[in-house]
Order: structure tokens, then sequence, then C-alpha cells
């Protein structure tokens, strides 16, 4: 977008999923990483997630790191301490 | 213009006079308008409110200060509020009381008393003296039509006050009139 | 058919409501709005009126309700007063920022503290700076036809902002007087169904109150200000679009009384103006050249209207209903800012907390109006009316 004159009024969004294209994942520094062993799949982590980006595996749970912002939540939700707060960068 | 001043307690109807008197000048071809002058509302406590009558739209709106006709529905008022101040000469006043009007000291104005509340207690079984104080001031200032009243507090008024209501009004105008008379 | 009938002011604006065929109504009562918002939420219990009445339980949540009702696409109105207004604040900016066209009666009254609650202006003048329309009225059926103007305006596509009509609390709102109640079909010609242009619905999903980043915030306001600018036109073409449907008309942004010759002219906003016209006769009956200019439109302000209208005036005297304490009061700011340094202009500050203004106040400014033009000095720039000073 380059004019003003291309802006809706009152700043109405008219196309839904625009979130969609903003990849808050490139936010974070620390990375949840689960331990499919420990994990029960109980649920916790998914439920509690404020973003809304961890759903069930075939096993385990999965993670979807575009979005992850890594709050860490997840790992302090964890009943099992599956899940650790990894510096990100490192694998 | 005619502009009328109205004196009461609060609770005795003194705004839907005023406001009743405003509509029946209308249904006689005038223009009119009344309000109140609201002061902390209670119950007992003195309250105004002014009509004015006219052959023209009334765009005036500041508070009635030289009133032609006063209105007194309460006469115990008289020591507490300057109710004629600001009448003009040759004015009127009208006042609810079962005293005779020589026995209020009023100067350069013609003065008239009707016992409307011995009247309300009769007709409306309560001290209802808004509606009767308006068929005696229709009688004494032809100011307004008889018609005018009654078709004005019947629109008003609602379900079985109606009838009584203009009973008083009728019994109040004849009252008058043959006192003037 | 249209009717004429004796009526509360407050009862002329809820007709008006009611013409409009408002879909949505939340508000929450308050002296002296309390009887609009009654007589509309009888109407819906009689089903003279089909529309949603939601009941808040605050000023701030009524006119939140509003705009979720308003970006759904539908009519919708609130009434309040004094310090409902105040509450409602941040929640204005919103409505306007959203483009959304809300009209809100406002029952002028007084600020606390000191509690009181009789008319003065420094309530709606408060929130000058919300983006909303605001319009001032002079009598009850101004009530009502500016009330049906104002979601004609607030509608307009070239505007989109909400509009206030701003009545004087008790003076107009519980005075009762004739007022012409337009026959509906009249109404349904003046105000068609309103259709937005784009609204809240799930088949279409879309987001409103998104945010913008400071690279474009300022982009969405200067919208704003623009779509205000526009206004003046929609308000003007709106009267006249009245006009013709039912034979009233109020000049618009502006009204002239007798301004064309006049030495003093009267700026001034509200039912003061009646008051003002009935002294300007009988000074004119002397050859007293005097005239009043009615600020119609508070928001967007007419300023070349205001600086032709008064083009040949020697003194300008401002009735001022509300101030801004620490500087110039809002309307004689204006009215300065417009005209210049070089016409006189002298504020006169009247009428706060529902003090009568009294045809000798009028009188009586005339007087020192005429007293600047013989001196050819103004003895004081504000002068407060029947002030006990000693």
């Amino acid at each position: 977008m380059n004019s003003m004159r291309e802006l809706t009024i009152g700043a109405v969004i008219k196309k839904p999923g625009s979130s969609r294209r903003n990849k808050t994942g490139t936010w974070r520094n620390l990375k949840p990483v689960i331990d499919i062993d420990k994990c029960l799949q109980c649920d916790n982590c998914q439920l509690f997630c404020p973003e809304g980006i961890i759903k069930k595996a075939k096993k385990g749970m999965e993670i979807d790191y575009d979005y992850c912002k890594g709050c860490g939540i997840c790992a302090n939700e964890c009943p099992t301490r599956a899940i650790q707060m990894v510096k990100e960068g490192i694998d | 213009m005619k502009e009328i001043r109205f004196h009461g307690r609060g609770g005795q109807g003194v705004v839907t006079a005023a406001e009743i008197l405003a509509a029946a000048a209308f249904k006689n071809g005038k223009y009119a308008q009344a309000f109140p002058y609201f002061g902390p509302e209670r119950r007992g406590a003195p309250t105004t409110a002014f009509t004015r009558i006219d052959d023209k739209p009334i765009r005036t709106r500041s508070q009635v200060k030289k009133p032609d006709y006063v209105v007194v529905q309460d006469s115990s008022l008289f020591d507490v509020v300057d109710v004629l101040d600001g009448l003009k000469n040759d004015g009127l006043v009208l006042i609810n009381s079962n005293k005779s009007p020589k026995d209020f000291k009023v100067k350069n104005a013609k003065v008239y008393a009707i016992d409307a509340t011995s009247l309300a207690e009769k007709i409306l079984h309560a001290p209802f003296v808004n509606t009767i104080i308006l068929g005696a001031l229709a009688a004494v200032t032809n100011e307004v039509t008889l018609e005018s009243i009654k078709a004005a507090v019947k629109e008003r008024l609602a379900g079985k006050a109606v009838e009584g209501n203009i009973r008083a009004v009728e019994e109040a105008y004849k009252l008058m009139k043959g006192s003037i008379e | 058919m249209s009717k004429k009938v004796v009526i509360h002011g407050s009862r002329a604006v809820a007709e008006a409501a009611k013409l409009a065929k408002v879909n949505v109504i939340s508000a929450y009562p308050i002296t002296p709005q309390t009887h609009i918002v009654a007589d509309l939420a009888e109407m819906i219990a009689n089903g003279e009126l089909k529309a949603e009445y939601i009941r808040a339980e605050s000023e701030h949540s009524a006119i939140s309700a509003c705009i979720g009702a308003s970006a759904v696409g539908v009519r919708t109105f609130t009434s309040t007063s004094s310090q409902g207004i105040a509450l409602m604040h941040e929640v204005l900016f919103i409505a306007s920022g959203l483009r959304l066209p809300i009209v809100m009666s406002v029952a002028n009254r007084a600020i606390s503290a000191p509690l009181n609650i009789w008319c003065d202006h420094q309530d709606s003048i408060s929130q000058r700076d919300t983006g909303w329309i605001q319009l001032y009225i002079e009598d009850n059926q101004e009530a009502l036809d500016t009330t049906l103007q104002a979601f004609k305006i607030s509608e307009n596509s070239e505007v989109l902002l909400p509009t206030m009509v701003c009545m004087d609390g008790f003076i107009l709102t519980h005075t009762v007087e004739p007022v012409e109640i337009p026959d509906q079909s009249l109404a349904d010609q003046f105000l068609p169904k309103y259709k937005a242009q784009i609204s809240l619905d799930p088949k279409i999903p879309s987001t409103f109150g998104a945010y913008a980043d400071p690279e474009w915030y300022m982009e969405f306001r200067y919208m704003q200000n623009e779509a205000m600018e526009r206004a003046k036109k929609a308000i003007l073409d709106v009267d006249n679009q009245f006009k013709k449907i039912f034979n009233r008309s109020y000049g618009g942004l502006i009204s002239e009384y007798k301004c064309n010759d006049a030495e003093v002219i009267f700026i001034a906003m509200g039912s003061v103006v009646g008051t003002i016209k009935e002294v300007i006769d009988r000074f004119r009956a002397n050859g007293i050249k005097v005239g009043v200019l009615k600020v119609r439109s508070f928001r967007p302000f007419p300023k070349e209207e205001i600086k032709k209208a008064v083009s040949n005036a020697k003194v300008l005297a401002v009735v001022e209903r509300s101030l801004s304490i620490g500087s110039d009061s809002p309307l004689y700011a204006e009215v300065k800012n417009t005209v210049g340094p070089e016409l006189k202009t002298i504020c006169f500050v009247a009428g706060l907390g529902g003090r009568d203004i009294t045809e000798l106040d009028i009188e009586e400014i005339i007087k020192r109006a005429y007293n600047a033009i013989k001196t050819g000095k103004i003895e004081r720039e504000v002068e407060w009316i029947g002030l006990r000073l000693k």
C-alpha cells in the first residue's frame, strides 16, 4: 500500500485472515521442545497456549513454530515436564 | 402575549396545570408554551410553572418575571414566597382559598378566590386542585374556553380520572362565572 | 397525516427517532434526558416502534452497545446528558474513528461540581474534539426536525460520522409547545432505510477496530477530518432536501436573523437565540440595527459562512454557555479565530448552570456592544452577565 486513498473508511479490514501473514514465530528467543516419550497427550499445553498453535499429533503434540512466540506457558503447565524451553538456534 | 405564573407545592400538579393550559390555548388556535422551574423536587416544596399564550409563535425562553395572571394553588405560600412579584398593574390573582378575596392584601390587581380544595374533596374525593383551578382561570380570564380546557384535560389524564376532573372543571367554571355576575 | 400537537421537547426527539425507524436504542437514564428514552421504551413496549432497546448499566456501556449495533449496519440511536456524556468520552472517539453514523441526542446540562441539573453547554462542548458532528437547536420543532436530519447527514457516504443533536436541558426538554409531527410516509421519503457500505456480517467476515501503526494512523485521522469538512456540504444539502419535503428549513450550518445591515450581531447557540430575536425586534422597532447569527453546527465549525455573514458588523456579541477555564471560552475562541482582531468581539458568559437569561440581560448586552462602538474600544473582553461580584 502506498497511498492513503487505498485505506478503508474506519480502518475496517474487509478480508479475513490477514493476521496469518504476520509470522509471529520470529519474535521468539526461547523455543518449546517436546520430549514425546514423556508426553501423556493430556492436552494441557494445547488448552493453555495463548496463541492456539498446539495440536495433538499421532504421537505427542505438535507446535506450529511459525506462530509460537515462545512464552513458555506450555512448558509451565506440562505435568510431566515434557516441554523444555530451549534457546533459539540450538537444536 | 399573556403570561401566567403558577405557584404550588411539589405534588399539587402545578406543572401539569401549566401544560394543560398551554394545550387548551393551542386548541383555541393560539400559540402557547409552558415550562416548569424545577427546584430540588420534593413533595411539599414550593414549585413554579409558567405558561405563555400569544397570537404569534413564542420565541422567548426566559422565565416569566412580569405575569399578567398569577395562580396560587396553595394560599399558605403567601407566607413563603413572594407570589405577587412582578405582577402587572391591573393583573389578576387567582387563589385556592376558602377565604374572601378581600382577605388578601393585593394592590392594583383583581383577586379571585375559589375553594378548590373543598371542591376537589367533594367531586374527586382527593385534594387534586389543579384542573379545578384551570376551570376557574378560564372563567375569570376568558383566555381559553371551557371546552378547550375540558378537551386538554381529557387528553392529558387517563382512565377513571378523566370523568371526575371534567366535572370538577365544569363546576369550578360555573362557580366562578356565577361569582363574577 | 402530519399533525400538530403540544408536546415536550423530549417527546419531539422521541417522535423523531420513531419516525426514523431506528433499529437499536441503547441508553442509560439521566436528568434531563430521561423522558426521551423512557418515551422510546414505551413506544417499543406498545409495539409502535419495532426496535431493540438495550438497557445498559452505564453510559459507557450504552454507547459501546450502540457501536456494536451500528457496526452491524442498523440505524442506531442513544441519548444522554452531563456526567453521562462525560462517562462516554473515550468511547465517543471510537464511534467516530470507526465512522459509524450513530445519532445521539444530548439534553444539555451543566457539569458537576457543584452538582447542578440545569442547562448549560459544558457537557457537549467538552466532547468537541471527539470527532462527532455537533448540531445545536433552538426550539422543539427544530429538535424533531434536526434529529431526522442528523441520520441523513451521518449516513451520507461522503460523511459517515456520528452526530450529536444538542438541545437545552429543561428549557427545551421540559417545555411544551406546538410541534408538527410529520406523517410517516414523508419521513420515509426523506430518510429511506439505512444501507451500510461495510458491516459486520458472519457471511462476509471483516474486522472493525483494527489498529493502525505509526506508519498509517495519521492518514486515518486525516480522512476523518476530510469527512468532517465534507459534512458542511451535507448539512446544507440535507436541510434543503428537508425543506422540499416538509417545507421547513434551518439554514444548514448557520441561521441568520436580521444580520444584513446589523451593527451589532449576536452569536449564540441553542434556545437563547429565541429570546435574543424577541429583544432584537423591539430594538429594531426603534431603528437600532441588531441581528443574531445562530451557530447550528459547532462541529464542523462554519468559518466561511460566519465570516461572510458578519462582514458588515461593527461589534460581535458572543453569548457563551460554557467555559474553557484558563483560556478563551469555546464559542468565543472559535469566533475570534474566524473573524480576526479587526472586528470587535465581546464574550458574554451567561446562563451557566441554568441561570435564567432574561430579556433584560440581552438588552444589557446590546447596550455594552453599542458602548464599544461609541468609545471605539472594548472595556472588557469577557463579561459575566448577572454575576454577583460584590
